[in-house]
């Protein structure tokens, strides 16, 4: 009945002696005619006013509803793997020794825990030393008492190792090569080695957040190796929303 | 001409025939009855699935003149692929994805169990010859145009499989949690990371949070061996498909093999 109703109509246009083609096509430009309803569109049992038709209500209906389904586990589950990025993560002192440990003409290294309950892999080694005034030109501020360099190379992640008689940091992958500020000397490491946030408590030293550096040791907001910060490097590899450097340093 | 054969003992005698079985034919034997039993089981099968049409598609394509060894470069590939699904399945059995434990258990399953270092050997060498050989498979579907009309989408189907590939390779490396491994992945995610602007975000989602941490062992472990072999599985499905579909080419330096009264026709 269906099908029968639709034929007859369009047999209806063809009644011009024109080809049934062209005159289709005028007659679709003189007058695009908008079936409004269902009763217009001549769908059988079409109730009067009705805009949609009820079987195209349920298909919508099943599709909306095994969509929000979908999305019911999916959204949670991805949201789950995402999660650690946006983690805030609150920033720990640790206790490295007494003050008196550590002089200002060479590097003294300690053992710090960068991530809790997994071993060894969660343990960096960082070396530390006073504020040199001869050497060092940054702003002193409560945090900068005593300089903690990372270990972490600039360059992709791997260990350094500092080298006393030579004064430099020396990375052993890649050849990268830092002076005794930690500023890089040669080699492919894209800016100077990363930092501790330092302060004393009690005569006691204590070692904080990491931030990262520009080649004027300017402080940031910790970056992954690999990252420059300067020129636009800070904007090209923004810092993550969930670690930023202490406020005002 | 007398019969000077020895008469067969009676229980090797044959038994004379049944009134019902007389009719021409032998009774079926042994091996007959067997044959039928497997063939009706496969027919019990096939009537409600209708799997016989596709088996004989995929399995009885024709091939072009030309076929030779390079062509084999494909299921070698899978072949690798399956022994890495096998031996990665059985390995996972005795592996331990934690970071204090994971060290622990590789060298357990490797020096204590039976067979074990065959096994992670199987799958650790494995996994390069399986890399060898899919570029050795893009390599044979590069020079003899393989790529072209109408097998492009499978073109970029392989391509993505190749991805995949080197993704298992990054995953699985970090695995056995010794030296070697957690440093080259250190490196590898800050290389990862150098993409500007979304690098830093791929770093965290990769280790879980902005250091090596807890889990970061346990998400390796997880896209090594589900969300990667997943989407491999998958994509070699279609991969399969479309060679089924669209069949193989001929090597390029074959000239078309068309009949003499065609060719009058001047094609």
């Amino acid at each position: 009945m269906f099908a029968t109703t639709r034929t007859a109509a369009r047999l209806a246009h063809r009644k011009s002696p024109r080809d049934a083609r062209f005159h289709f096509v005028a007659r679709e430009r003189k007058q695009p005619k908008k079936k409004l309803t269902t009763e217009e569109a001549q769908i059988p049992g079409a109730f009067e006013g009705e805009t949609v038709s009820r079987r195209r209500f349920m298909t919508g209906t099943a599709h909306a509803a095994s969509g929000i389904a979908v999305a019911a586990f999916t959204l949670p589950a991805v949201g789950f793997a995402v999660a650690p990025v946006f983690d805030k993560q609150e920033p720990r002192w640790e206790t490295v020794g007494p003050v008196g440990d550590f002089p200002d003409d060479t590097y003294v290294p300690r053992t710090l825990t960068l991530v809790r309950g997994i071993g060894d892999v969660g343990k960096s080694t960082v070396y530390i030393r006073k504020y040199n005034t001869d050497l060092d030109d940054e702003e002193r501020d409560e945090y900068n008492e005593f300089i903690a360099i990372s270990t972490r190379c600039m360059h992709l992640g791997c260990p350094v190792r500092f080298v006393a008689a030579s004064e430099r940091f020396i990375c052993p992958c890649h050849g990268g090569v830092y002076d005794f500020q930690g500023k890089v000397d040669g080699g492919p490491p894209v800016r100077p080695l990363d930092r501790f946030y330092t302060r004393i408590r009690n005569g006691n030293l204590e070692v904080g957040p990491r931030f990262s550096v520009n080649s004027e040791l300017k402080r940031f907001s910790p970056r992954d190796p690999g990252m420059p910060l300067d020129g636009i490097g800070q904007y090209l590899y923004p810092a993550r929303p969930s670690v930023r450097k202490l406020p005002n340093t | 001409m007398a019969n000077l054969k020895p008469p067969l003992p009676r229980a090797l005698r044959p038994k004379p025939k049944g009134p019902s079985e007389d009719n021409g034919k032998a009774k079926p034997g042994r091996k007959e009855k067997l044959a039928q039993k497997g063939i009706s089981t496969i027919d019990w099968i096939d009537e409600r699935t209708a799997l016989s049409g596709g088996a004989r598609w995929v399995m009885f394509r024709k091939i072009p003149r030309g076929t030779n060894w390079f062509y084999t470069l494909g299921s070698a590939s899978l072949f690798a692929f399956l022994s890495q699904a096998v031996t990665g399945v059985i390995l996972a059995m005795y592996y331990d994805p934690s970071a204090t434990r994971a060290y622990e258990s590789v060298r357990y399953l490797t020096n204590e169990v039976f067979l074990g270092e065959f096994v992670r050997g199987m799958h650790k060498w494995g996994s390069t010859v399986m890399v060898i050989l899919v570029f050795l498979h893009m390599g044979r579907t590069f020079f003899y145009g393989a790529y072209k009309y109408p097998r492009e989408l499978n073109w970029v189907i392989g391509v993505v499989l190749l991805i995949l590939t080197l993704f298992m390779s990054f995953t699985g490396y970090l695995l056995p949690f010794d030296q070697r491994s957690f440093w080259a992945t250190t490196v590898g995610v800050a290389i990862n990371g150098t993409g500007p602007l979304v690098g830093p975000y791929l770093n965290d989602f990769l280790r879980a949070g902005p250091e090596f941490g807890v889990t970061t062992l346990a998400r390796f472990y997880a896209l090594h061996m589900l969300v990667l072999p997943g989407a491999m599985a998958a994509m070699i499905g279609a991969h399969l498909y479309l060679v089924a579909r669209l069949g193989t080419t001929a090597p390029p330096w074959l000239k078309a093999d068309i009949p003499a009264d065609s060719r009058k026709d001047g094609t």
